[in-house]
C-alpha cells in the first residue's frame, strides 16, 4: 500500500512500527500537494518549510517514547477559520488577508500534542458563508472527483484535501452543514459533533451558538480517533461542555442489531434527487439487513429550519463581524476621512458580497422595531425545532436521512440565486440549531460519477450511536473513494 | 406578502452595520433583503405564543475564572497585524477635533 493510500490510523501505525517516517509521509502528501494543488486548490496557504520541520520534532518525540497516540505523526489540514500560532489566517476574506494569529486554537494545539504535522490552511467560504466554497477572496477549489463541479462548502478545502490526498484529514467547522454536506460532495466522512465538544477559543465565529469544529477524513475510525483527541473541556470557551464520555473509539462496534433507526419522511419530498433518495434509502436497508429496527416517521417543523437559521445566524454574524475595523488587524482602506469613514470603507472593501448580505439582514433583524418580530420568533422557533427532535430521540437512537437534495453542483450555478442555495441547507440545518451530532459517511455514486452522502443524526451527547452505525454499514459497503491520481 | 424595503431603510442599516454600499449595492441589497425577509416570514405561520425564545441549547450558567494574567507580553506580535502602528501603540484616524 502506497502512503498516501493509508488512512490516518494506518498511517500512524505505520510509523509506530518504524515502516515509514514521519518526514516520508510528510514529504509524500507535500508531493501530492505539488501535484494536484493546481486543479483544485484546496488550500490558500501551504506550510511546507513548517511541516517538514514538525515532521522531524515529532519523529524525534515517537522514537523517544514521548508521543505514543494513535495519531501521532499525522500529516493534517486545517481550516482557515481556526488561528494557528504564526501562520497566516484569513477566513478567506480580503480583510483578512495578511493576519497572523500570536496564538493557536485549542482544537489545532490538542491535535498538537497528539503529534499532527499542521500542512497548511484549506480554502473556504468567506467567513464559512456559503455552501460551494465559490465566495473565497482567493479562488475556488474544485471537486477532485470532476473539477467541473463544486467540492461543497463551507470547509470544502478541507474535504477536497481529504478527497485528493493532499492530506491524511483535515478540521472543518459546521454553522448549518459545512462539514457534513462538503464531506458527502467529495466522498468522504465528516462528523458535526454535539455543540460545546470541541472548544471554539481560536476559531473565528461566524454564528457563536451553532459553530462547531469537527473532522473530516477517509474513514470512520479515522472520524472516532481524531474525535478522541479533539474533544475537550476548555475554561477559555464559555459554552464548553465538561464531559466524561469521549471515548468515542469504544463505539467503533460492527453490530446494529437492535439499533431503532428513524428515517423522516419529509427529508424525502420534494426537492430530493431521486439518486440519493435511492442511495441513501439502500445505505438504510442494508443496515436493517443487519439487524437494526427501521421505521418511518414525521419530524415536522422541517421547512421552517431555514428560515430560522438565516435569521439567527446572520444576528450573530453581524454582531461577531463588527470586530474587523481596520484597527487591529487585517485590511485598511487606502484614503478615508475621519475614524467613521474609515470603518465603512475598509469593511465595504474587506468583505465579500454573501458576507455584507448577511451583515445587513443581521443588522435589519436586530434592529430597534424588528427585534421581536425577526429574531425572538426565530428563537422561538428554535425551541419548537428542538422539542421535535427531543420528541423523535425519544422513540428512535439514530435519524437517517440524505445530507443534501443533490450531488454537488456544477461551478458558478449556485451563487446567483440565494435562497436556492439556502435551500441546499434544508437536511443538515436543524441540526445545528438543535446542538445535536451529525454525520456523513459516503453511501454511493450517481450516474455522472459523483459522491453521495449518506447522514446520521444523533441525540445531545450521543456520538458514539452514530460512530457505531456509521462504522457497520461502513464494514458492509467496503472501500470508497476516487480511481484516479491514487 | 412581499416586503418592499426603502432607501431609508438600507441607509440606516449601513450605519448600523458599517458598510458603505454602492448605488449598485444598495439595490442588490434591497432586492436580496427583500426577498430572504419574504422567506423568513413564513416562520408567521407557526403559533408560539408561550414559546420561551432559546438562545442556547444547554443551559449555561457564567463561567468565573480568577482575574490573573497568564499570557505573556506578546505586544510586538499583536501590533504586528495593525495596519498603522507608532510607539507601540494602534494608530487611528484622528478622532478629535
Amino acid at each position: 500500500m502506497s502512503i498516501l493510500d493509508m488512512t490516518a490510523v494506518e498511517l500512524a501505525a505505520a510509523i509506530k512500527n518504524k515502516e515509514v517516517t514521519v518526514t516520508e509521509a510528510t514529504e509524500a502528501v507535500l508531493a501530492q500537494i505539488e501535484a494536484s494543488e493546481s486543479k483544485y486548490h484546496c488550500y490558500v496557504t501551504v506550510d511546507k518549510e513548517g511541516a517538514l520541520k514538525q515532521a522531524a520534532e515529532v519523529q524525534n518525540k515517537i522514537d523517544s517514547g514521548e508521543l505514543t497516540g494513535p495519531l501521532a505523526g499525522v500529516p493534517v489540514a486545517i481550516k482557515d477559520n481556526m488561528c494557528t500560532e504564526g501562520l497566516l489566517t484569513t477566513c478567506s476574506s480580503k480583510i483578512l488577508y495578511n493576519f497572523v494569529p500570536t496564538f493557536s486554537s485549542e482544537a489545532v494545539l490538542n491535535l498538537q500534542k497528539a503529534g499532527a504535522v499542521i500542512l497548511g490552511k484549506t480554502n473556504m467560504d468567506e467567513f464559512a458563508m456559503g455552501s460551494t466554497t465559490e465566495t473565497s477572496a482567493f479562488g475556488v477549489t474544485k471537486n477532485p472527483w470532476n473539477p467541473e463541479h463544486v467540492p461543497g462548502g463551507s470547509s470544502g478545502g478541507s474535504a477536497a484535501a481529504v478527497a485528493a490526498n493532499e492530506c491524511f484529514y483535515a478540521l472543518g467547522s459546521d454553522t448549518g452543514g459545512s462539514i457534513r454536506q462538503p464531506a458527502s460532495f467529495c466522498g468522504v466522512v465528516g462528523l458535526k459533533p454535539t455543540y460545546g465538544t470541541v472548544s471554539r477559543y481560536g476559531l473565528i465565529a461566524y454564528g457563536s451558538s451553532l459553530d462547531q469544529i469537527g473532522p473530516l477524513c477517509k474513514d470512520v475510525t479515522d472520524c472516532a480517533t481524531i474525535m478522541e483527541v479533539i474533544a475537550s473541556h476548555d475554561t477559555k470557551d464559555s459554552t464548553s461542555v465538561e464531559r466524561n464520555d469521549t471515548d468515542f473509539t469504544s463505539a467503533l462496534v460492527d453490530d446494529v442489531k437492535g439499533m431503532r433507526i428513524g428515517i423522516p419522511r419529509d427529508y424525502f419530498g420534494e426537492g430530493l434527487d431521486p439518486e440519493v433518495k435511492d442511495a441513501v434509502l439502500k445505505a438504510a436497508q442494508v443496515l436493517k439487513d443487519k439487524g437494526a429496527i427501521v421505521e418511518e416517521f414525521d419530524l415536522s417543523l422541517v421547512a421552517y429550519a431555514i428560515p430560522t437559521y438565516y435569521t439567527i445566524a446572520a444576528a450573530e454574524a453581524s454582531s461577531n463581524l463588527e470586530r474587523f475595523d481596520g484597527i487591529k488587524y487585517g485590511y485598511r482602506t487606502e484614503e478615508y476621512e475621519g475614524l467613521h469613514n474609515m470603518y465603512k470603507k475598509s469593511r465595504s472593501e474587506g468583505f465579500g458580497a454573501e458576507v455584507k448580505r448577511r451583515i445587513m439582514l443581521g443588522s435589519f433583524v436586530l434592529s430597534s422595531g424588528y427585534y421581536d418580530a425577526y429574531y425572538l420568533k426565530a428563537l422561538r422557533v428554535k425551541a419548537l425545532i428542538k422539542k421535535a427532535f427531543d420528541e423523535a430521540f425519544a422513540k428512535y437512537d439514530v435519524i437517517l436521512g440524505p445530507v443534501a437534495p443533490t450531488t454537488a453542483p456544477k461551478l458558478g450555478e449556485s451563487l446567483s440565486d440565494p435562497i436556492k442555495m439556502y435551500l441546499g441547507d434544508i437536511y443538515t440545518i436543524s441540526i445545528n440549531l438543535a446542538g445535536l451530532p451529525g454525520l456523513s459517511i459516503p453511501c454511493g455514486v450517481d450516474a455522472d460519477g459523483l459522491p453521495i452522502g449518506l447522514q446520521l443524526i444523533g441525540d445531545c451527547f450521543n456520538e458514539k450511536k452514530l460512530i457505531q452505525t456509521a462504522y457497520a454499514y461502513e464494514k458492509e459497503r467496503g472501500a470508497f473513494g476516487r480511481k484516479e491520481d491514487k | 406578502m412581499a416586503n418592499i424595503i426603502s432607501d431609508e431603510t438600507i441607509d440606516y442599516v449601513g450605519i448600523l452595520a458599517k458598510l458603505e454600499l454602492s448605488e449598485e449595492e444598495k439595490e442588490q441589497a434591497k432586492k436580496d433583503m427583500g426577498s430572504m425577509l419574504d422567506y423568513i416570514d413564513k416562520l408567521g405561520e407557526l403559533d408560539t405564543e408561550g414559546v420561551e425564545p432559546m438562545s442556547h441549547v444547554f443551559p449555561v450558567k457564567n463561567v468565573f475564572r480568577e482575574d490573573v494574567v497568564t499570557n505573556g507580553d506578546i505586544r510586538e506580535e499583536i501590533l504586528k497585524n495593525a495596519p498603522g502602528e507608532k510607539d507601540g501603540m494602534f494608530v487611528v484616524p484622528r478622532t478629535f477635533e
